[in-house]
């Protein structure tokens, strides 16, 4: 199972890298969608992936079944699905807001639509470059 | 684990939370929401004061939550360090949130401004004291999410920006600290601190060990502002109000530094190969901080490149290693998040008063408003370094540890950058106090335009900045007393011994070896080399 998954974990990285290198907030969402799955995927690999029993303590000998599924990574992969659940929607939010008030969805596009291009004298609304409008 | 103990390092998290839920609660009431907002911070002010002295009386104090015991609970860990820092903090945190309380508006206030605020305290707070990787990445999100929401409170298109170019680096950061997280887990069994850093050296893949200190480097570096993943702090943090700003100058790259400090200390100790990729990134740090620094106008945009450049001289405390260089960085630490609060409380105070923080356009500001100049001088000297203030005795301190342990280059590169720091504070100074303010009809307009002047007198907004900047000053003037914090903490996260043992208990220690260093104080040279040699 561990030679299976390791590749789907190289993959969803080299894919989420890939998006998040692009300029649009669009596939940016998806790439840091891919990349929190990823990094899920990997803790539930690195763990080790036994036979599935459940780790329940044995009365008699005091300790779980050999070949138990260990419960910690399962717990931090359930803490990091959730946390990132939420960090995501925010993420969509601020999206939609930066849409709604920049008009584009283009990362790069907006320092040259904002800030106007003047060297060191006024520009037509009387600002200076870089001074925040 | 004595009653006492355990609020104390309780506390400090927990009354900045309650304040946040009883804020929700008391959503509508705008005057309580400020009073919230600041008593949070001023209980967590007393709180890290008392657990500070806690530790300096009776060493370092564990929490095991839940009564699990370590390494299979999570463990609250207060050393000098933790202590220090945070005590620093919520100095730097209550100041903000005082200025943040006069000038707030009230549509940002219903917004939630304070509530989230308290939150961010918290989860700051809770990434000092914790003894847990998983755990750290949980105070993470949580101090994130608030400093999230508070960036992005306002309609203004480069914060948009800034705030989007923010939360996609700490994103990124946060993931690769959880695979970071995940492998040490899946190389030691375990995620505790302690527990880490006596397992690490017994695992025979050495190359997966070095893996995880790149990643683990790369999320802190990032979250540190390091270069070269600093470019989203100056991208991002002049583009909310200057509250925000001030709040998050003081605390937020402070927290990436402090868990570099720990993880470097703790689990990679013996490495030379990290600790001089620490030193490269810190020279590096500095130096492109400052020359960013020195290329702006904006006034706030100029102290968002110093953060990025300073955090540089902190890393080289880190990546030094020696006690002495190591409360260097500690004292820098403390100092900075004072001191750069205090400068960015000044960029509000002129923002307010002119509608504007562009330097071509201030002026005269010596003259108008001869206490705001005061202030500002005072932060200023102290972030360049100038004897007596607070920032010449930690950056003498990291020099003086750089010169014993002979590392000549960062400790030129350091006192170079020092002077172009200097330099770039000469420019708001001669820009904004000294120069005329030049006539122009818009800068009349911007000032329309900022509209809405507060209720709240123009020298009572000054009173946090001045508060603060007189601290600065008493870190310089009585370093005596307060660095004896520091050089505790130095000693302390040079010995990962006494860490390990106050947080496992003498049963749990893995081997003899440490047992005795830890007991004997032999040094983490020999804990290290029981390690390897096996």
């Amino acid at each position: 199972m561990e030679a299976l998954l390791a590749p789907v974990v190289g993959i969803l990285f080299a894919a989420a890298t890939y998006l998040l290198l692009q300029r649009s907030l669009g596939q940016t969402i998806i790439g840091l969608a891919l990349l929190s799955n990823a990094a899920n995927l990997f803790i539930f690999v690195a763990s080790g992936l036994g036979d599935g029993t459940a780790p329940l303590v044995d009365p008699e000998t005091q300790l779980p079944p050999t070949g138990a599924a260990d419960p910690v990574p399962q717990a931090l992969i359930l803490t990091a699905i959730v946390i990132g659940f939420g960090v995501l929607a925010f993420f969509i939010t601020l999206a939609y807001r930066y849409h709604r008030i920049t008009g584009t969805d283009d990362l790069e596009g907006l320092s040259a639509e904002v800030l106007p291009r003047a060297e060191d004298h006024e520009t037509f609304d009387g600002r200076y470059e870089g001074e925040r409008p | 684990m004595s009653d006492t103990n355990f609020w104390w390092l309780v506390l400090p998290i927990s009354l900045p939370f309650g304040a946040a839920a009883l804020g929700f609660a008391l959503a509508p009431y705008e005057r309580i929401q400020r009073l919230l907002g600041f008593g949070g911070a001023v209980t967590q002010l007393v709180t890290a004061a008392g657990l500070l002295i806690t530790v300096h009386v009776h060493g370092t104090q564990v929490v095991q939550m839940g009564s699990w015991s370590a390494p299979f609970g999570i463990s609250l860990v207060a050393d000098h360090f933790a202590a220090f820092v945070l005590l620093a903090g919520s100095v730097a945190a209550t100041a903000s949130m005082a200025f943040a309380a006069l000038t707030v508006e009230r549509e940002r206030v219903d917004s939630g401004y304070f509530t989230l605020a308290n939150v961010l305290l918290a989860g700051v707070a809770g990434a000092f004291l914790t003894g847990d990787l998983f755990n750290l990445f949980v105070w993470f999100e949580v101090m994130l999410i608030a400093s999230f929401v508070l960036l992005a409170m306002g309609r203004n298109p480069l914060q948009a920006a800034g705030a989007t170019n923010y939360v996609t680096l700490n994103l990124v950061a946060s993931t690769t600290f959880l695979v970071a997280a995940g492998l040490a887990y899946a190389l030691t069994g375990t995620l505790n601190f302690a527990d880490l850093a006596q397992r690490l050296p017994l695992v025979e893949q050495r190359e997966l060990v070095l893996i995880l200190a790149v990643l683990l480097l790369a999320a802190f570096a990032s979250k540190a502002a390091a270069y070269p993943l600093s470019p989203w702090l100056p991208a991002s943090y002049h583009t909310p109000a200057p509250d925000v700003s001030a709040l998050f100058a003081g605390l937020l790259t402070k927290v990436g530094v402090y868990a570099m400090a720990r993880s470097v200390t703790l689990f990679f100790p013996g490495d030379d190969v990290v600790r001089n990729a620490v030193l490269v990134l810190a020279g590096l740090t500095m130096v492109v901080g400052v020359f960013g620094a020195l290329a702006q106008f904006d006034m706030r945009r100029l102290l968002s490149f110093h953060i990025a450049s300073q955090v540089g001289y902190m890393l080289m405390g880190v990546g030094l290693l020696t006690p002495l260089a190591l409360a260097g960085a500690a004292y820098y630490m403390a100092q900075h998040m004072v001191t750069k609060t205090s400068l960015f409380l000044v960029a509000g105070v002129i923002e307010r008063g002119s509608g504007t923080g562009y330097l071509k356009r201030l002026g005269g500001l010596y003259r108008t408003n001869l206490p705001l100049a005061i202030v500002f001088a005072l932060a200023a000297l102290s972030l360049a370094g100038i004897p007596p203030f607070a920032g010449f005795v930690a950056k003498f301190t990291l020099a003086r540890a750089g010169l014993a342990a002979e590392a000549w280059v960062i400790v030129a590169i350091s006192i170079a950058v020092s002077l172009l720091t200097l330099l770039s504070m000469a420019k708001i100074w001669s820009e904004a106090f000294w120069k005329q303010r030049p006539e122009d009809i818009t800068g009349e307009r911007l000032q329309e335009e900022a509209g809405r002047p507060s209720r709240a007198h123009p020298t009572l907004v000054l009173l946090p900045a001045a508060a603060l900047a007189l601290v600065s000053v008493g870190m310089g003037i009585g370093a005596g007393p307060l660095i004896e914090f520091a050089i505790a903490a130095g000693e302390e996260l040079a010995e990962p011994a006494r860490y390990i043992e106050a947080v496992l208990g003498e049963s749990a220690l893995l081997d003899a070896g440490l047992a005795e260093a830890a007991s004997g104080g032999a040094g983490h040279e020999t804990l290290v080399g029981g390690g390897l040699s096996r």
